[in-house]
Formats: C-alpha cells, structure tokens, sequence
C-alpha cells in the first residue's frame, strides 16, 4: 500500500537533485533554472500529497498557486536571460553581478 | 502488489531517474526533453493522488509552455556548451555532501511526521459525486478568491515584464502622426497629368 510518506520520499529526492543540481552546473544558467523548476515540482508533489492523505482541498489550491509562480518567474528568469546574452554575447554566469539598472 | 503501488512506483522511479538526468546530460536540449518527461510521471502522479485537475494544468502549463519556452531559448542562444560545462566535477563533492546532508534531513522529518497522519487509507480530497476540477473551483473562486486574483496579477506582470525586457527598438519605427496627417493637402499629395490620347507619358 502506498502511503504518504512514500509520496514525502518522492519529493525529498526530487528537491535533492534539484539542489544538486544548481551546485554541479554553477556555470550554466539554463540548467539551473531547470533546477528550480524541479524544486517547486517536488513542493507542489507534497502540497498535493498532503491534500489527499488529510482530505483537505485547500492544498491543491495552494499547488497551483506554486504552479502559477513558477511560470512567472521561468518567463522572467528566461527573458533577462535573452537580453543578457544579447548584451554580453554568453552567459558565463561569474559575469551576471556586472548586472546594473 | 496492487495495480496502484505498480503505477506510482513506475512513475516515480521514471521520474527521478530523468530528473537526475536534467542536472547530468551535456546537452541542455537534452535537458529540457527529460524535464518533459518528468514532469509528464508528475502528472500521472497526481492523477494517482487524485488530484486530476491539477496534473492537467502540470502538463499543459509545464510541458506546453514553460517547456517549450526553455527549448526556444536554448535553441535561440549561440552558446558554446562544451565550453560552459568545464569544471563540470569541479563542485561533485560539495554539492553531493550539501545534497546527501538535505537529503537525510528530510527523509527524517518527513519520517517523524508522516506517522503522525499516515493513516494507510487513502481518503479523497475530492467529496462525493463531485468532480475533481468542480470541487477545486467551489474552494478556489470562494475562500481563495484573493489569492487567486493576486496569481493573476502575478501572471500579468510577468507578461508586461518579459515583454518590456525583450522588446528590442527598431531605428525607423512605421508610427502613425495624425498632425503630419492631417496637415497633407490635396495639392502636394495628388498631381494631375494631362495626357493625350496614343503618346503615352
């Protein structure tokens, strides 16, 4: 039987590679927004795990919540990416704090 | 094994095995594909958690258009990969310390507290004769009316954000001038030739 803490295991890995994720590609930004993208996927699998195993709805409303804030900012994050590289002509990521106004 | 225990430990083991591979393939198109795929063993996860509503947004707003918008930047962006991913192992062993320290700290947490409210049984979020998507919407557009217009503001400043970002400003911008317009004539806009009959001009 599948129970929550199956589901909370799940989430806990998923959150780990993320994180290991954002540490073993530091130089690339793409793939370290493909990270955080895993990130908020591992938290929207415990809000939504959470919201079944305790019969409340109110978690899936916060899921999508995440789900709308993760678009948000992968647009945002994607679109300063497109004009630093148009600016810059790479995205070496030890350049980004020469980042002004 | 019960048909569900066999479908969440297929989905689950797909996906973290192609999470591992977003952070691990050289290629970032690559990348991009197993987060699909991913996020598509998500979906079927939440479906199992039965929350079937919520794994259709995961796959159209996901895979549809978070996804697809990573593949066109990767695909527009002229970036030497090889060149990026050098001193890729460089971080292996901190990262995998940091990882495995997190790991364990969660795992035992989630352990600690799981027992508490893991009652075996799955109950349904969802109540009786009700469809998933019709009992989110009666939660969502009445008690989280607030929270759900603040998500749409978010989403409409993300649009104006991104649009302002990229923009990109043409030199001899085709723009209408109502004064120039209007101050034409009918004399330095029309010429009359006269032109007789078989000459031609």
């Amino acid at each position: 039987m599948i129970g929550l803490t199956h589901y909370l295991t799940l989430a806990a890995i998923l959150f780990t590679i993320g994180v290991f994720g954002i540490f073993l590609n530091r130089k690339n930004v793409i793939i370290i927004l493909m990270s955080i993208e895993l990130m908020l996927l591992a938290v929207n699998i415990n809000l939504v795990a959470f919201s079944a195993y305790l019969g409340d709805l109110v978690g899936q409303v916060f899921a999508l919540l995440v789900l709308t804030v993760a678009a948000g900012e992968a647009a945002i994050g994607l679109a300063i990416l497109v004009v630093y590289f148009r600016n810059r002509g790479g995205i070496a990521i030890e350049d980004v704090s020469q980042m002004k106004g | 094994m019960t048909l569900t225990s066999l479908a969440f430990y297929l989905f689950a083991s797909v996906s973290v095995a192609s999470a591992f591979m977003v952070i691990a393939s050289r290629n970032p198109v690559y990348s991009v594909l197993f987060l699909i795929l991913t996020f598509f063993n998500a979906a079927g996860l939440f479906v199992l958690l039965g929350a079937e509503f919520l794994a259709l947004i995961l796959v159209v707003v996901y895979v549809g258009a978070v996804a697809v918008l990573f593949l066109f930047v990767v695909m527009m962006l002229d970036i030497d990969f090889a060149e990026l991913n050098e001193g890729f192992l460089q971080y292996m062993p901190i990262g995998a310390t940091v990882g495995l320290i997190l790991l364990l700290e969660l795992l035992l947490v989630f352990g600690a507290s799981s027992t508490l409210v893991d009652k075996g049984q799955l109950p349904s979020a969802t109540p009786e004769g009700m469809t998933n998507a019709e009992a989110l919407g009666r939660v969502l557009y009445t008690d989280y009316i607030f929270l759900f217009q603040t998500a749409g503001a978010i989403l409409l400043v993300a649009m104006i954000g991104a649009i302002v970002l990229t923009l990109v400003k043409s030199n001899n911008p085709k723009r209408q001038d109502i004064a120039k317009q209007n101050a034409r004539t009918r004399e330095d806009a029309v010429e009359l030739v006269d032109i007789k009959p078989g000459e031609g001009i």
